[in-house]
């Protein structure tokens, strides 16, 4: 074990990673020397050189489509986009060509690259470089979808993600980059596909990912002191859902919060809920709670920004209004 | 050319003002009362002010991060301006865009742009809009040698030059795209290079020498205005601070740095107003004051300027609230 930052997390899981396997390689905007623009890479162009730590011009739609061609051709890319937000300049790439070239193609082709992005707000970044849209990703079959909430996550999870042979959306979130916290030395792998329990409890399900895993765990522990004993699960990947580790603790506590930043209009919240409504209706006792973000493009000015992003105040109205 | 000498005053006027806003927006922001990322375009300003003098009023101008400078050169209130960068009540977009945002539609203005590149498009159905209207105004379209090699800069001079539309694209080429030199991001030698490739006249031209931008832009607001089709301009300059402010900028080259400083544009030209005698330094040393007054009640004015009401939160996301 070894206490590092989330950042620092991820960057050891690409470390490993590109130190197993040549076929490992990360092409993005200013990822070389200057280390990407929130540092992520930092120290990995002098650690591997520049054949493997690449800087790309300005150009999303190439980062993502050259890492396809690659990727089909038996290299294992980590394309960056420097902001979430920016997918939308090389969303082709992604959900009707790396999503859908295996399936397309009778299954003789495997895409094994990762997409690593940072989302979330906080930073007064306004409407184009803080949002969080991971449904955008879930919402396109042949896609998995990370979100790492946690620095030993961060890790583990980077490593599953380059071992995976489908595309999968690495989304950090910027706000956590200097959380710490041990982690595990070596070839960790947290499995693709498996939620984690990440504060035990027995009155309520809190449903978290990302940032607001962590404001989650917060408003857990003021709702502890005033007697609510809360279950906080990380499902810490969104495609493949750790289903039956959802209706699991549902079934144990009988009350369902859903917490994302994402705004609330077809936010992945809705999602779980419908499974949670689908196969686990007997287990509720009350109706299920989702906490999110409103339905507006962020806004600059840090008051009306702090208004947006769901609140450990909020999250706690919302456990609270179920008993 | 013969460049009346109110113009080369109004050169003059807003630079100097330019500079001073920008000198203050990186100390407001370093003193933690601007938030959010600031682009400093110090530097920069003899394009602004060389190229939004080409301009009229109810010509449009599409701009990205960079482009306080040009906001300024094109009539924007800089009260209301700062007060944006500050994310005040009173701010041009009333406090929900900031910096990288910063739009003034009354101005012909579409926007600085947070996404690099998704101007050029934007700016073409500008221009598609002008012809479309028989108006005669044009469209500008504003950007760093960096965000040149999107995709969407290749589609829309394609459409440009094909639809022969009123606008001109204006490459503010400052050496770097964020970490990254020209040499190590363009497979061209220059940006205007590509004009070639759409069939319209490309140059590339001294951007810190304000009469060069403003006779070549007025030569291609002039072909755009008589329905003769775009053209590629590309003012070359140096970006004096880091990418953003808080940047170091190791990446830099201090020698370069110190040769391009000495390249200042404001001095330059101050120098050959005097030697031409278009102006005496008593005249510039009032226009330093009266862009610092400007600056200064600029700067008052977004401090004492509330905050927006949280209810804004919601409102503006649809034309008619739902
Ligand atoms: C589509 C997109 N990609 C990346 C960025 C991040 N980014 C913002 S400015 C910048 C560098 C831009 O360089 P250039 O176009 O030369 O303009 P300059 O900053 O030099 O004025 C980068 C990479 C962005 N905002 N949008």
């Amino acid at each position: 074990m070894t206490q590092m930052s989330y950042m620092e997390a991820i960057r050891d899981g690409m470390r490993v990673e590109m130190k197993r396997d040549s076929g490992v390689y990360i092409a993005g905007e200013d990822v070389a020397q200057f280390g990407g623009c929130f540092g992520v890479t930092a120290g990995l162009y002098d650690e591997f050189g520049p054949d493997r730590v690449m800087n790309t011009p300005i150009s999303e739609a190439v980062i993502v489509g050259h890492a396809v061609g690659a990727a089909a051709l038996g290299l294992r890319p980590i394309a960056e986009i420097m902001f979430v937000d920016f997918m939308g300049c090389c969303m082709d790439e992604l959900h009707n060509q790396a999503a859908k070239m295996k399936y397309m193609f009778g299954g003789k082709a495997k895409v094994p690259m990762v997409v690593r992005t940072p989302c979330g707000a906080g930073l007064g970044a306004a409407a184009q470089h803080s949002q969080c849209l991971e449904s955008w990703f879930t919402h396109i079959a042949g896609v998995k979808t990370v979100m790492p909430g946690t620095a030993a996550d961060a890790k583990g999870l980077m490593i599953a993600a380059i071992r995976d042979d489908n595309p999968v959306m690495y989304i950090e979130h910027k706000q956590l980059l200097g959380l710490t916290g041990d982690v595990p030395d070596g070839e960790y792998v947290v499995p693709l596909g498996k939620a984690d329990i990440k504060r035990e409890g027995s009155d309520v399900t809190i449903v978290a990912w990302s940032w607001m895993l962590q404001k989650s765990l917060a408003a857990a522990e003021k709702l502890a002191a005033e007697g609510i004993n809360v279950e906080v699960l990380d499902p810490r990947t969104l495609v493949p859902l750790d289903k039956d580790a959802i209706l699991k603790s549902v079934s144990k506590t009988g009350k369902l919060v859903i917490v994302h930043e994402e705004i609330k209009t077809s936010g992945f919240g809705g999602e779980i809920s419908a499974i949670v409504a689908e196969e686990g209706f007997d287990y509720l006792d009350a109706p299920i709670k989702r906490v999110a973000a409103p339905d507006t493009p962020i806004p600059f000015s840090p008051i009306l920004e702090q208004t947006f992003i769901p609140s450990e105040e909020k999250i706690i109205e919302a456990v609270k209004a179920l008993f | 050319m013969d460049i009346q000498k109110k113009q080369l005053l109004e050169f003059y006027q807003q630079m100097v003002t330019i500079r001073i806003f920008e000198s203050r927006v990186c100390e407001l922001f370093a003193a933690g009362q601007i938030p959010g990322f600031v682009h400093s375009s110090l530097g920069q300003e003899a394009i602004a002010a060389g190229v939004m003098a080409c301009v009229e009023k109810d010509d449009k101008v599409g701009l990205h991060h960079r482009s306080h400078g040009e906001m300024i050169a094109k009539g924007a209130d800089m009260n209301k301006m700062m007060a944006e960068l500050f994310g005040k009540a009173t701010g041009t977009c009333k406090g929900k865009g900031g910096s990288m945002h910063i739009a003034d539609m009354d101005l012909g203005i579409l926007g600085a742009n947070g996404i690099l590149g998704a101007g050029y498009a934007i700016a073409t159905g500008a221009a598609f809009a002008c012809q479309y209207n028989e108006t005669k105004d044009i469209a500008l379209c504003l950007f760093g040698d960096g965000q040149s090699n999107r995709g969407p800069f290749h589609e829309s001079l394609n459409v440009a030059a094909l639809w022969k539309l009123p606008i001109v694209f204006i490459c503010e080429n400052n050496g770097f795209g964020l970490s990254n030199p020209v040499k190590e991001h363009l497979a061209t030698d220059c940006v205007s290079d590509r004009a070639a490739a759409y069939g319209i006249p490309g140059v590339t031209v001294d951007g810190n020498d304000v009469l060069a931008v403003y006779e070549t832009t007025l030569e291609a607001v002039d072909r755009a205005r008589k329905g003769n089709g775009p053209s590629l301009l590309e003012f070359t300059t140096w970006r004096w601070h880091g990418h953003f402010e808080g940047d170091p900028a190791v990446y830099k080259d201090a020698q370069e740095q110190e040769e391009w400083l000495k390249k200042d544009p404001i001095p330059r030209f101050a120098k050959q107003l005097l030697e031409q005698k278009n102006a005496t330094q008593a005249e510039l040393d009032e226009m330093q004051a009266k862009g610092e007054a400007l600056v200064d009640a600029a700067v008052k004015f977004a401090e004492e300027s509330p905050w927006p009401d949280v209810s804004e939160l919601f409102t503006d996301v649809y034309d008619r609230q739902m």
